[in-house]
C-alpha cells in the first residue's frame, strides 16, 4: 500500500462519523467492517486491536472538530437546544470537512449547508440562518485584515465623486431578528472574553442559557471591532443602504442618493445626518482609502 | 550540518497560552522565552497579532507549528506556507518546529498529529518538502516526534530510524520530545532511553518536556499534568547526549497559573549544566 492509499484510507475511516455512543462508526466508507478496513494496514498490539487502535484517532477527530465548531457558534446552539445543534454541528462537519490549516474557517461554509438542509436549522430556519450570519460575521471581525483607515481630519477632503472603502472586518448584516441580543444574552460569559456589544450591558446576564425565541424585527447590523473588540452597532435602514453602497464601489454621491431613496427622513435633515454619520464611521475607523487601479488611492 | 547557525542560549520557555496573556503583560515576569502556535497568528489583523506584538516587544519568541504536515503525500500548501513566511518576519523567530507527521490529505484537513507508516517512500517524499520549506522560509527548521497509537504493517524501520533518516535526508534540525517519546514507548512497547541514545544530538535543536495522562490501555499525550519523573529522566539523558538545549514545557489543558507552568518548566534547570553558551 502506498503513502498515498494509506492516507487516503486512514483518513476516510476516522472522519466518518462516530456513532451515539461516540465509538467509531461500524464499517468503514469502501463498505468494509471497520475492524477488517483497520486491520488492512493498522498493527493491533496485546492490548488494542487495529480498529481500537483507529477509534483513538477517529474520536480525537471529532472531539476536536466539534469543540472547535461549539466555540464558533454559541448563539446557534442555544437557539437549536444542545440535542439538535450537535446533530447538526455532526452532518454539517462530515458534508464539509475542514480544507483549511486553520480550525477558524470551519464554519465558513455553513449558512451555504444550512439553506440545503433545512431539516437541520430547527423550527425557524430564518432564525438560525441570521445566527449563522452573526456568528460567522463574528470571526470575521476579531481577525480579518484592518486597511488604512480615513480618520476625522480625512473628512474634509471628500468630495461627492470619491469613493471610499469599508474595513475588511466589518460585515454589514440584514437580519429578520434580534439575533445580536440573543446571542449577548445567552453567551455573557463568554463575551466577557472576546467580544463587546452596543446591546445594553444591564441586559446581558450570567448562567445557562434560557432559550426563548426572540420575536421577529428587521436589524441592521454593522459587526465590527473597535480597540480589539468585536461589537455589535445597530444601523438605520438609511446608514445600512449607505454603507452597502460604499462598500459596492459607488461614489459618494452615488451612495447617499442610494441611502435615501424611499426614505421617511425629511430632505432638510439628510446634511447633518450624513455629517453625524461619516463623522462617527471616521472615529471608529470604519472608512478606507479605495485602491486605484493604478496602485494609489482615493482620496 | 552547521550547528552554528543556530542559536543554544534560549535556555528555558513556556508555551503562550491565553489564560496567562493579562499576567504576562501586566507583570511581565522574567521568561528566556515563548513558544507560539504559528497558526494562532497567521490571521490578517486584530486581537492575535495586537498581543503578539506587545509580547514580543518584551520576549524571545520561536514558532512552533502543528499543520504544515510535512508527511502528508500532497504537495505543501502555498498559501499556508506564504502566511507562516510572513509571520517568520514578524516575530524573527530563530528556528521554527512543526512535526514529523501528516495529517492532511486531498485536501481535507484532520487536524491531527497522524503518525507516519515509517517507510522509505515516506522518508524521501517528507524529507523533500522539510527542504522546500526550509528554502521557502529562510530559517531552520525542526521536526518534531509525535506521541503515537497506532503503527503500520507498512513501516520498514523504527521510528528513531525514520526521523534519523529524514532529518539527514532533510539536513534539518530535530525538535526531541521526550515526553512524546515515553508515551509512545509506552503504547507501543519500546524502551524509550534506547530511542534518545538512537538520535543524532547534533541536529537536536529544541527539546520538549510535558505531562500525560495513563489510561486503562494506552497512554495519552494530554499536556494537562506535570512531567513525570520517568519523562525527566530521559531528559536528562538528553541532556547529557546534547548539550545545553533550548527547553521548552508544554502545557495546554487545565492549565494552572503562569506561575506553576513557570515553576515546572524551570525544574529543568538542575540537568543542564550551563544555560548560556555555544555548542560545538
Amino acid at each position: 500500500m502506498t503513502l498515498l492509499e494509506t492516507q487516503r484510507r486512514m483518513a476516510a475511516a476516522l472522519m466518518v462519523p462516530l456513532t451515539p455512543e461516540d465509538r467509531i462508526a461500524h464499517r468503514a466508507p469502501g463498505g468494509l467492517t471497520m475492524a477488517k478496513e483497520a486491520a488492512a494496514f493498522i498493527k493491533p498490539n496485546g492490548r488494542l486491536s487495529a480498529k481500537e487502535r483507529l477509534e483513538i484517532y477517529s474520536r480525537s477527530y471529532w472531539f476536536r472538530l466539534l469543540d472547535s465548531f461549539r466555540d464558533d457558534f454559541p448563539g446557534l446552539a442555544a437557539i437549536l437546544g444542545a440535542r439538535a445543534f450537535e446533530r447538526l454541528a455532526r452532518a454539517y462537519l462530515a458534508d464539509c470537512p475542514s480544507r483549511s490549516f486553520t480550525l477558524r474557517d470551519l464554519g465558513g461554509q455553513l449558512e451555504g449547508w444550512l439553506a440545503q438542509h433545512q431539516e437541520f436549522a430547527g423550527g425557524d430556519p430564518n432564525l438560525a440562518r441570521d445566527m449563522v450570519r452573526l456568528e460567522w460575521a463574528h470571526i470575521v471581525a476579531f481577525d480579518a485584515l484592518a486597511g488604512e483607515a480615513l480618520g476625522p481630519e480625512d473628512l474634509a477632503r471628500l468630495t461627492p465623486s470619491l469613493r471610499v472603502g469599508l474595513q475588511p472586518y466589518i460585515s454589514l448584516l440584514r437580519l429578520n431578528y434580534p439575533v445580536d441580543e440573543f446571542r449577548v444574552k445567552t453567551n455573557a460569559d463568554r463575551e466577557d472574553l472576546t467580544a463587546t456589544s452596543n446591546v445594553p450591558a444591564a441586559r446581558a446576564r450570567r448562567g445557562a442559557p434560557r432559550v426563548v425565541r426572540p420575536p421577529r424585527e428587521q436589524v441592521f447590523l454593522a459587526v465590527h471591532r473597535l480597540d480589539l473588540s468585536v461589537y455589535y452597532r445597530r444601523l438605520t435602514r438609511e446608514q445600512f443602504r449607505l454603507l452597502c453602497a460604499l462598500r459596492a464601489g459607488r461614489s459618494i454621491a452615488a451612495a447617499i442618493a442610494t441611502s435615501f431613496e424611499s426614505s421617511s427622513v425629511a430632505p432638510g435633515d439628510v446634511p447633518e445626518l450624513l455629517r453625524i454619520w461619516f463623522s462617527a464611521w471616521a472615529q471608529f475607523g470604519w472608512l478606507t482609502r479605495r485602491r486605484k487601479a493604478n496602485g494609489g488611492s482615493h482620496p | 550540518m552547521d550547528r552554528r547557525r543556530f542559536t543554544t542560549d534560549y535556555g528555558i520557555g513556556i508555551g503562550l497560552r491565553i489564560p496567562h496573556l493579562n499576567h504576562i503583560l501586566e507583570k511581565k515576569p522574567v521568561v528566556d522565552w515563548f513558544e507560539i502556535i504559528s497558526e494562532n497568528y497567521m490571521v490578517d489583523g486584530g486581537r492575535p497579532l495586537a498581543v503578539l506584538d506587545r509580547i514580543l516587544e518584551q520576549y524571545r519568541v520561536v514558532q512552533h507549528g502543528v499543520s504544515m504536515y510535512f508527511g502528508s503525500s500532497g504537495p505543501l500548501n502555498r498559501e499556508h506556507l506564504k502566511r507562516l513566511k510572513t509571520l517568520v518576519r514578524r516575530t524573527k523567530t530563530p528556528w521554527l518546529t512543526d512535526h514529523l507527521c501528516w495529517g492532511s490529505v486531498d485536501g481535507r484537513y484532520t487536524h491531527d498529529l497522524l503518525p507516519m507508516p515509517y517507510t522509505f517512500e515516506a522518508a524521501k517524499l517528507t524529507a523533500k518538502k522539510l527542504r522546500q520549506a526550509e528554502d521557502f522560509l529562510e530559517v531552520p527548521i525542526a521536526v518534531e516526534n509525535v506521541s503515537s497509537y497506532a503503527e503500520f504493517h507498512a513501516s520498514e524501520m523504527t521510528e528513531w530510524e525514520f526521523l534519523n533518516e529524514v532529518v539527514e535526508r532533510a539536513d534539518c534540525g530535530i525538535l526531541l520530545d521526550v515526553n512524546n517519546i515515553y508515551v509512545s514507548s509506552r503504547n507501543h512497547d519500546f524502551n524509550p532511553r534506547e530511542y534518545v541514545e538512537a538520535v543524532d544530538p547534533a541536529r537536536v535543536l529544541q527539546i520538549h518536556i510535558a505531562g500525560h495522562s495513563k489510561l486503562e490501555k494506552y497512554v495519552l499525550d494530554t499536556h494537562d499534568h506535570p512531567v513525570i519523573a520517568p519523562v525527566w529522566s530521559l531528559y536528562k539523558l538528553a541532556i547529557e547526549r546534547c548539550g545545553p538545549t533550548p527547553t521548552l514545557l508544554e502545557w495546554d489543558d487545565h492549565i494552572p497559573s503562569f506561575d506553576e507552568v513557570h515553576a515546572e518548566a524551570l525544574k529543568a534547570a538542575q540537568y543542564i549544566p550551563e544555560k548560556v553558551g555555544v555548542r560545538s
